[in-house]
């Protein structure tokens, strides 16, 4: 039966259809990474513990990818079906400015500072009809998760 | 840091070149660089050379000559060229040659460049971030929210690259655009559109380097090397291609590097008579001014709207129409920048000669993952 699954192993996990990324905190001098890696480049210390990063954060700067990636190694739709996306970086608070897809691709609703939170967003479907997805930003809605 | 001379320079033409291979450019480079000085390639005491895309600039030895030279591949990034020529000046330094040729080529597909992920994850590349084009949009949008910098500055500087182009006989672009062509062309990555960007090309550079005390035997002009360096990123830079960046915010390479040319050559900023500034696109050339330390944060915008890095300005930069008249063939990008400031030197640049007989000139370029290489060159 087709699934949702994520574009590879050890990037997020996927938990009530939210994707939770998966980072690395320096047990030495508190220093965060993603993706996960081993070896801290502030302290040197070689010893740090996998955690779990924040899903909310604020927009740190943006561009919009206006022109279609190579394909590969793009897995999104390439040619007339491209469809412009989002890139920014969201500052996760007291961890780290992390590079995401965004799902808004409109500079006029786009601002620096602004809140985001943490969503999947769809690439291409694979040969066995799973949805592959990677992580995303979007706006947080007013009312909504702050 | 007197002892390395420049006495010989070649270039094959910037641009598209249907039929001829990287390594043709390179072997053009290598034989203009070697009649510019009046030597042979048997001359040649060692060579240090690299591309990116158009193989092991070591194999050019079964066309111009099998002397048995030792002969260096040097892969670096954007700082390929400039790294064959720093490890040119430390081996005549090093006593362990007289003379020697750096060499940098290099042919790239039409487009932007094909870049699988950092350490060779495929999820970045997959999920559509693996592209330079991106972070200079992000990191000039993010410069401008700082610093004020405008849209219409950006344009700027890409309407004067174009200029100095079209008066250089050796660059890709020789149309001369306006403001609002600039702005007016397709968008690519907000805020950068089409013309603000350079693009992937074609090219080969080759320069001959000796002992200063033995210039004058091949050439009546050298060139002499005041100071050569090179850095990588310290923890906290913004760089390319980077899936995160620390919440500590750090200068970057290109201010390191700069610092420490500065220091070598035991001059300022306001010694340089020319500079030639990574401009990878419109928005690199305005923070490179301030992170080579040329201005400080957010004096672009006047510098531009004044004309201050006009050819016939306080500071001219990028004179020869930078990488986005020339486009960027890796391996030979950072050796055209020592070219142009050598012809500018010697007072061979033509129609685009800064006036005034300058006597110090500048050459800077930035890439992946975070490098950054300065030469400052005098008289």
């Amino acid at each position: 039966m087709p699934n949702t699954i994520a574009v590879a192993d050890g990037i997020f996990n996927i938990v009530d259809g939210r994707p939770v990324l998966l980072g690395s905190r320096c047990t030495n001098c508190d220093n965060h990474m993603f993706p996960r890696q081993q070896g801290c480049p502030r302290c040197m210390f070689d010893q740090q513990e996998d955690i779990e990063l924040a899903s909310t954060g604020t927009l740190w700067s943006w561009t919009i990818q206006a022109f279609p990636p190579k394909a590969p190694p793009y897995l999104g739709p390439v040619g007339e079906d491209f469809v412009p996306y989002g890139v920014g970086y969201v500052e996760l608070p007291g961890q780290v400015r992390v590079e995401a897809r965004l799902t808004v691709a409109d500079p006029d609703q786009l601002k620096i500072g602004m809140a985001m939170e943490i969503v999947l967003e769809p690439l291409t479907v694979d040969d066995d009809g799973n949805t592959v997805v990677t992580y995303a930003f979007t706006p947080t809605s007013p009312g909504g998760q702050s | 840091m007197s002892d390395v001379a420049i006495v010989g320079i070649g270039m094959h033409e910037f641009g598209r070149h249907d039929g001829v291979s990287g390594m043709d450019m390179g072997v053009v480079a290598v034989r203009r660089a070697l009649a510019d000085c009046g030597q042979q390639w048997s001359d040649m005491q060692f060579a240090v050379g690299g591309s990116m895309d158009s193989g092991a600039a070591d194999t050019m030895v079964s066309r111009v000559g099998l002397t048995g030279l030792p002969f260096t591949n040097v892969m670096n990034g954007c700082a390929t060229g400039g790294t064959a020529l720093s490890q040119s000046i430390n081996t005549i330094k090093s006593g362990a040659a007289d003379i020697g040729i750096a060499i940098g080529f290099d042919k790239h597909e039409k487009g932007a460049f094909r870049i699988k992920g950092p350490r060779g994850k495929d999820w970045y590349g997959g999920s559509g971030l693996a592209l330079t084009t991106q972070f200079f949009g992000m990191k000039i949008t993010r410069y401008m929210h700082e610093y004020g910098i405008t849209q219409q500055t950006l344009a700027r500087v890409a309407a004067k690259a174009f200029r100095n182009g079209a008066i250089n006989p050796m660059a890709w672009r020789r149309k001369p655009m306006s403001e609002q062509e600039v702005l007016d062309s397709l968008m690519l990555s907000w805020p950068l559109t089409q013309y603000m960007f350079c693009s992937p090309g074609e090219g080969g550079v080759a320069m001959v380097v000796c002992r200063a005390d033995k210039a004058k035997e091949y050439t009546d002009r050298p060139i002499y090397l005041k100071a050569a360096t090179m850095r990588t990123r310290q923890f906290g830079s913004f760089e390319v291609l980077a899936p995160s960046v620390a919440l500590d915010r750090n200068a970057g390479p290109t201010s390191d590097a700069a610092k420490a040319a500065f220091e070598m050559a035991g001059i300022g900023p306001q010694d340089i008579d020319v500079a030639q500034l990574q401009d990878t696109e419109s928005g690199a050339e305005i923070m490179h001014m301030a992170e080579n330390g040329f201005c400080e944060h957010g004096e672009q915008e006047h510098m531009l709207a004044n004309g201050e890095t006009e050819i016939n300005g306080r500071l001219p930069v990028n004179t020869d129409g930078g990488c986005l008249a020339n486009g960027e063939p890796i391996g030979a990008s950072g050796l055209r920048q020592v070219y142009e400031n050598v012809l500018q030197l010697r007072g061979d640049a033509g129609k685009r000669q800064v006036p005034n007989n300058p006597k110090v000139a500048y050459t800077h370029v930035y890439g992946a993952p975070g490098i950054s290489g300065v030469t400052i060159l005098s008289r």
